[in-house]
């Protein structure tokens, strides 16, 4: 298990590179689904790193996802493309920051429901604005960004957070939000000014979400509210977080590939129950490996070393 | 008087409701002194502690330490000004390694200590309460004892001037008492002043140089340990009336 770094730098650098050659072999619906992969292992990994050591409940996932899809669905033939995701990426991080700011001090359910409402908040506005000021629900975009180039972005991203996960979990802020999730009240008393880590956790996190709602929105040709902030990508990446096990960097992705696969399946099959399947999916999760696949494997090589 | 006292609490007051906790409390701690805060339960101790340290907001009065205003301030800049404290049900990091828990309060004290060097003092911090060596283990297998020593540990790592010992003493056997008072007085010797909420009387006459008493949230009494504990107001708060 303990390989030196450089033999480890090499094996990332050769795995990403050869997950960087997928878009020329697959065909298009496996690239499709590579995409969804991705899509969603950057979302749950971004959603852990504030909410695996915080223990804060998020979901307000889609509100920063869809923040980042109707940037691009505005000013997509606006603007160049890196501006355009910068400017996502501004948006992202100025909502995060006020509405981490006003609702951290929140604990519990509360803060459940009221990032629920938050993203629910902004679909409404979005949809009043462009009702009453532009005069139409639902854009079309039509931009020159190819299916490849999504998943290369994407690609990108996800090494990013990955990255940021191992940074942050060296340094102090790390050690300060594993602190903060055992116990606020000591976490105060030693030094530690709980509200500001809090807060740049929950823009960092916002801002990997966001970005990849950016670079996923020419995914679609036509756009609207419902689309950009349908609430159940939230809850779906809290439950691929949950199954995968949120106290590992690489946990999420332990659930994002089985129940991406699995949600592929229900829609192609199931189509008119897939919403009551994804709930009994949910529950079983959290009945059964409270803990996660991540806790699960730790649990099972630990009771292997007490054997051996 | 001499020198600024390094903690001087004025006309301290918090009210809960119709309670008053605390009720015009005065008190100062000067560096390197050992000072005992005594009273009946429920008398306002722990309240005291909690004002001192930034758990709660005065109602009114001053607290200054080292002259400087810190009443009223948040919990993490008052231990960053250098008060660390422990807490009378206590209070560990239970998903943190023992040496994770003392590695919390170097990196985020007066201090920021991080890195190799953080690493080094936390194991010094660990075998100076008795810890030494089992910095791995996690701390939710510690026993209670260990805990309360994972606890000093964690507030020394702070390297504060000013230390709160809530009841620290509080459920140790014999043996551990004494080990514990000697752990208590060896802070003396480095400076560290220590205002301490205790009940043990053996630790208090061997230990502190002045006592607080406070009844109803009140103070009844200020001196030596001898001279406090045989005020007959003291004795009264105590036990009641004695010719009732």
């Amino acid at each position: 298990m303990m390989l030196s770094l450089p033999v480890k730098l090499i094996g990332t650098a050769a795995l990403v590179a050869l997950l960087a050659c997928v878009p020329m072999v697959a065909d298009g619906y496996r690239l499709s689904l590579a995409i969804s992969l991705l899509n969603y292992t950057v979302l749950a990994t971004a959603w852990a790193l504030f909410s695996g050591p915080t223990r804060y409940v998020s979901l307000a996932t889609v509100a920063f996802f869809g923040i980042g899809v109707y940037t691009v669905a505005v000013l997509g033939e606006v603007l160049a493309w890196p501006l355009v995701l910068l400017i996502a990426l501004g948006l992202g991080m100025f909502v995060a920051l006020i509405v981490g700011l006003a609702t951290l001090r929140l604990s519990g359910v509360y803060f459940v429901i009221f990032t629920f409402g938050l993203a629910e908040l902004v679909r409404q506005l979005v949809t009043w604005f462009e009702v009453n000021i532009t005069r139409t629900l639902g854009r079309y975009v039509f931009l020159d960004v190819t299916t490849d180039q999504i998943y290369w972005q994407l690609l990108g991203l996800t090494v990013l957070v990955f990255v940021a996960g191992i940074l942050i979990r060296r340094s102090r802020l790390g050690l300060a939000l594993r602190v903060i999730g055992d116990d606020e009240t000591v976490a105060r008393h030693i030094g530690i000014n709980t509200t500001a880590a809090k807060v740049a956790l929950f823009v960092l996190s916002a801002s990997f979400m966001t970005l990849c709602g950016a670079i996923m929105a020419p995914r679609w040709s036509y756009i609207d509210p419902a689309i950009a902030f349908n609430p159940v990508t939230s809850f779906q990446v809290l439950i691929m977080a949950l199954l995968g096990g949120v106290h590992r960097l690489y946990g999420p992705l332990l659930g994002v590939v089985p129940l991406t696969l699995l949600f592929e399946f229900l829609l192609a099959n199931f189509p008119n129950h897939f919403s009551i399947l994804i709930g009994i999916a949910f529950m079983l999760i959290v009945y059964a490996i409270p803990q996660g696949i991540a806790g699960l494997l730790e649990k099972l090589t630990k009771r292997k070393g007490a054997a051996s | 008087m001499t020198a600024t006292p390094l903690l001087d609490v004025q006309g301290l007051t918090r009210r809960f409701g119709g309670l008053v906790a605390v009720d015009n409390l005065d008190l100062s701690v000067q560096a390197g002194e050992i000072v005992g805060l005594l009273g009946p339960n429920g008398s306002g101790k722990t309240t005291a502690l909690n004002l001192i340290s930034g758990a709660l907001k005065p109602d009114t009065g001053s607290i200054a330490l080292r002259g400087g205003a810190i009443a009223g301030l948040a919990p993490h800049k008052i231990a960053r000004l250098g008060v660390a404290r422990t807490f009378q049900l206590v209070r560990v990091l239970g998903s943190l390694t023992v040496h994770e828990n003392v590695l919390a309060g170097l990196a985020f004290g007066t201090r920021n200590d991080w890195g190799p060097r953080a690493e080094a003092s936390a194991e010094d911090l660990l075998q100076r309460v008795g810890l030494g060596g089992r910095g791995a283990v996690m701390t939710s297998e510690l026993t209670y004892i260990d805990q309360k020593r994972l606890e000093l540990a964690r507030a020394l790592a702070l390297r504060p001037e000013l230390l709160l010992l809530d009841e620290w003493l509080a459920g140790l056997n014999p043996t551990e008492l004494l080990q514990g008072i000697e752990l208590v007085r060896s802070l003396r010797s480095e400076g560290i002043a220590v205002l301490m909420v205790e009940h043990v009387m053996d630790a208090i006459r061997s230990l502190c140089d002045r006592c607080v008493v406070m009844n109803a949230g009140k103070r009844i009494a200020l001196g030596t340990p001898t001279e406090v504990l045989s005020d007959p107001e003291v004795v009264r708060a105590y036990l009641g009336d004695s010719d009732a």
